[in-house]
């Protein structure tokens, strides 16, 4: 893993603690009369690992929205490392070193796996516009080998996307969000429909990341949230419900009856 | 099978020469037999080929093929059907007749080709890049509405203004620059001219479709959503292709007002830009090579379809009966164009057992 370990600008900010991550102050998200999430609020500092649970329905893939600017809050500020991107683009915040991954994969199924990570690579270069092919010995094209072999897809690299298995995507989805220079990371269900033996590698892949990254996990498999994060926020009806370390989390009765009623239903 | 194989592993295959310096060959070694074939069959056409079909069957496929290449990036690479194309080329051919000499001098400035060369160019893709800027805001069907409903806008515009586009009438007398001492509305000069600028075009397309601009063009094409998080401002990149389709669609319509030796509003006219999208589709819209393989067809059924229909005692003039049967027979049997029954029948030459040893590979 020690490919991920690239100078990463925030590791100065990650010592000092002072700005977080993330920061959503009273961020409400309507979908008509109904609210997805109310008046969510929740911190996130540097290099913290935290993981989101909730049943289905409880907000969690549209907080992630909210905080890509996928979609916009109806209320509420978004703050990430510092700077008010309420109002930004996706592009803006993924330049400010946000990534994310897709519950259902998002990829490019006419690319090669080649050549969507090089295109991870660039989009947050400066040159994305550029009219000229990469040099050989273009440091990118080094990174994108590096980055497919982290996650094992080195033999598949001129594969087609569409031509890639469930569990290829899924890491392929993980080596997009790798690109560039990430400080905090999203990942929406990476274990779903994943076999025992990849969730293993998938939490291997997680506890290893450089410790300047940190990540928000949805995860419904409790095992993998919980051997992951160093925090726990609970949401249920689109409000934070609980937070707190794992085990506590874990042992809060009220909680337990909560979810497992709320999985089940 | 094996032709997509080669055009995606392009860079793939620069990755491992990083990875290994000095097993690459150099770029003349890896292009394929086949285009050194054409390529040197093209360049001695005028040996064999007389000057009706060095002029209007060549000249007009290549232009006709340049203009349809604007659209074959647009809607290949980033899925973006748009019919401004001829109406770009239009613009272009315009500018030439208006600020260079021609025979409608109460109108034409008469300047030097070093100026209205470059400004028409300059003038065209600026219009296509802002009707561009329109029409990146929708998509599908919207796409093809705005950009058709700008295009017949132009057509009336030109028919009807009389001071600057010279209405009905249009421009007569259009001819190129005597550079270097050639006539180059000879047919055999047209022809070299013609078939340099449409194989320009053709490396410049090739190349940039390989290129992180075109690469990330297509994963737009493939997930909007997905570019945006990884960086990309979509909209820009979507209208910078447009700005790009514009300059080839420009080079287009430059050539082609100086082989009809004039322009008039139905250079542009709706049908014009019908054909535009029918020699694209027909020819297929998943690789560069396409607009020209329909535009040639396109030309040899325009040009010899008269006669044929005249012997069999019908109207010459319903040769575009028979192109608008062959657009949908295209579409109905191969979606991807004349490409797509190629590739399906490589496809099945592939598959067809060894005669020899009778196994299938």
């Amino acid at each position: 893993m020690s490919v991920l370990d690239s100078p990463a600008p925030s590791s100065r900010l990650a010592s000092v603690g002072a700005t977080a991550a993330l920061e959503l102050r009273g961020v409400t998200r309507m979908f008509g009369a109904l609210a997805a999430i109310a008046d969510v609020s929740l911190t996130v500092r540097p290099g913290e690992r935290r993981a989101v649970l909730g049943s289905n329905g409880a907000g969690k893939t549209t907080l992630f929205n909210c905080i890509t600017g996928d979609i916009l809050p109806t209320s509420g500020t978004v703050r990430l490392f510092g700077e008010d991107v309420t109002r930004f683009p996706p592009y803006e915040r993924i330049r400010r070193g946000l990534r994310r991954t897709y519950q259902i994969s998002l990829l490019f199924p006419g690319l090669s796996v080649a050549d969507s990570v090089y295109l991870a690579c660039r989009g947050v270069s400066r040159w994305r516009y550029s009219l000229l092919r990469p040099r050989t010995g273009d440091p990118l094209l080094m990174r994108t080998a590096e980055l497919i072999e982290a996650v094992h897809l080195t033999p598949a690299r001129d594969r087609l996307v569409s031509e890639l298995s469930y569990g290829q995507q899924r890491q392929l989805e993980i080596a997009l969000a790798l690109a560039g220079a990430p400080r905090l990371i999203l990942f929406d269900e990476p274990a779903a429909g994943l076999s025992p033996a990849e969730r293993r590698e998938l939490v291997e892949i997680l506890t290893t990341l450089p410790r300047h990254i940190g990540f928000v996990i949805i995860e419904h498999d409790m095992d993998v949230a919980l051997r992951v994060a160093e925090s726990v926020t609970m949401l249920h009806n689109g409000r934070v419900f609980k937070e707190g370390a794992p085990d506590e989390i874990e042992d809060d009765p009220e909680v337990q009856a909560l979810y497992l009623g709320g999985a089940h239903g | 099978m094996a032709v997509a194989a080669r055009t995606r592993s392009t860079l793939a295959a620069t990755g491992r020469a990083a990875a290994d310096p000095g097993i690459e060959a150099p770029w003349f070694a890896r292009i394929p037999t086949g285009v050194w074939l054409v390529g040197a069959v093209l360049l001695t056409m005028p040996a064999y080929a007389n000057n009706f079909v060095l002029f209007q069957v060549f000249g007009w496929s290549f232009i006709l093929g340049i203009i349809a290449l604007s659209l074959m990036f647009l809607a290949g690479y980033g899925g973006m059907v748009s019919l401004i194309q001829m109406t770009v080329a239009g613009l272009a051919g315009y500018m030439v007749a208006i600020l260079g000499p021609s025979g409608t001098e109460q109108i034409s400035l008469g300047l030097s080709w070093w100026i209205y060369l470059p400004v028409a160019l300059a003038v065209a893709t600026l219009f296509g890049t802002l009707v561009g800027t329109l029409a990146v805001r929708t998509e599908g069907i919207y796409t093809i509405m705005i950009t058709l409903a700008i295009a017949s806008a132009f057509f009336y515009f030109t028919r009807q203004n009389y001071t600057i586009f010279n209405g009905y009438n249009g421009f007569t007398l259009v001819r190129p620059p005597d550079l270097f001492g050639v006539d180059w509305r000879q047919p055999v000069p047209f022809y070299y001219l013609s078939l340099a600028c449409a194989a320009l075009c053709y490396a410049a397309v090739v190349y940039v479709a390989r290129a992180p601009f075109g690469l990330a063009l297509q994963g737009i094409r493939d997930n909007a959503r997905r570019m945006a998080a990884l960086g990309y401002n979509v909209t820009a990149h979507r209208i910078l292709a447009y700005g790009f389709a514009s300059v080839l669609a420009a080079v287009g319509g430059v050539l082609l007002v100086w082989q009809n030796g004039q322009i008039a509003p139905g250079t542009a006219g709706i049908p014009a830009v019908i054909d535009i999208l029918v020699i694209a589709v027909v020819g297929g819209l998943r690789r560069p090579i396409g607009p020209f393989i329909g535009a040639l067809i396109y030309v040899v059924l325009s040009s010899f379809a008269p006669d044929i229909l005249t012997a069999f005692g019908l109207e010459p003039d319903r040769f575009k009966l028979i192109v608008g049967l062959g657009f949908l027979a295209a579409v109905f049997f191969s979606p991807d164009g004349v490409l797509g029954l190629w590739d399906r029948w490589q496809a099945r030459r592939a598959r067809r057992p060894d005669p020899l040893t009778g196994k299938v590979p």
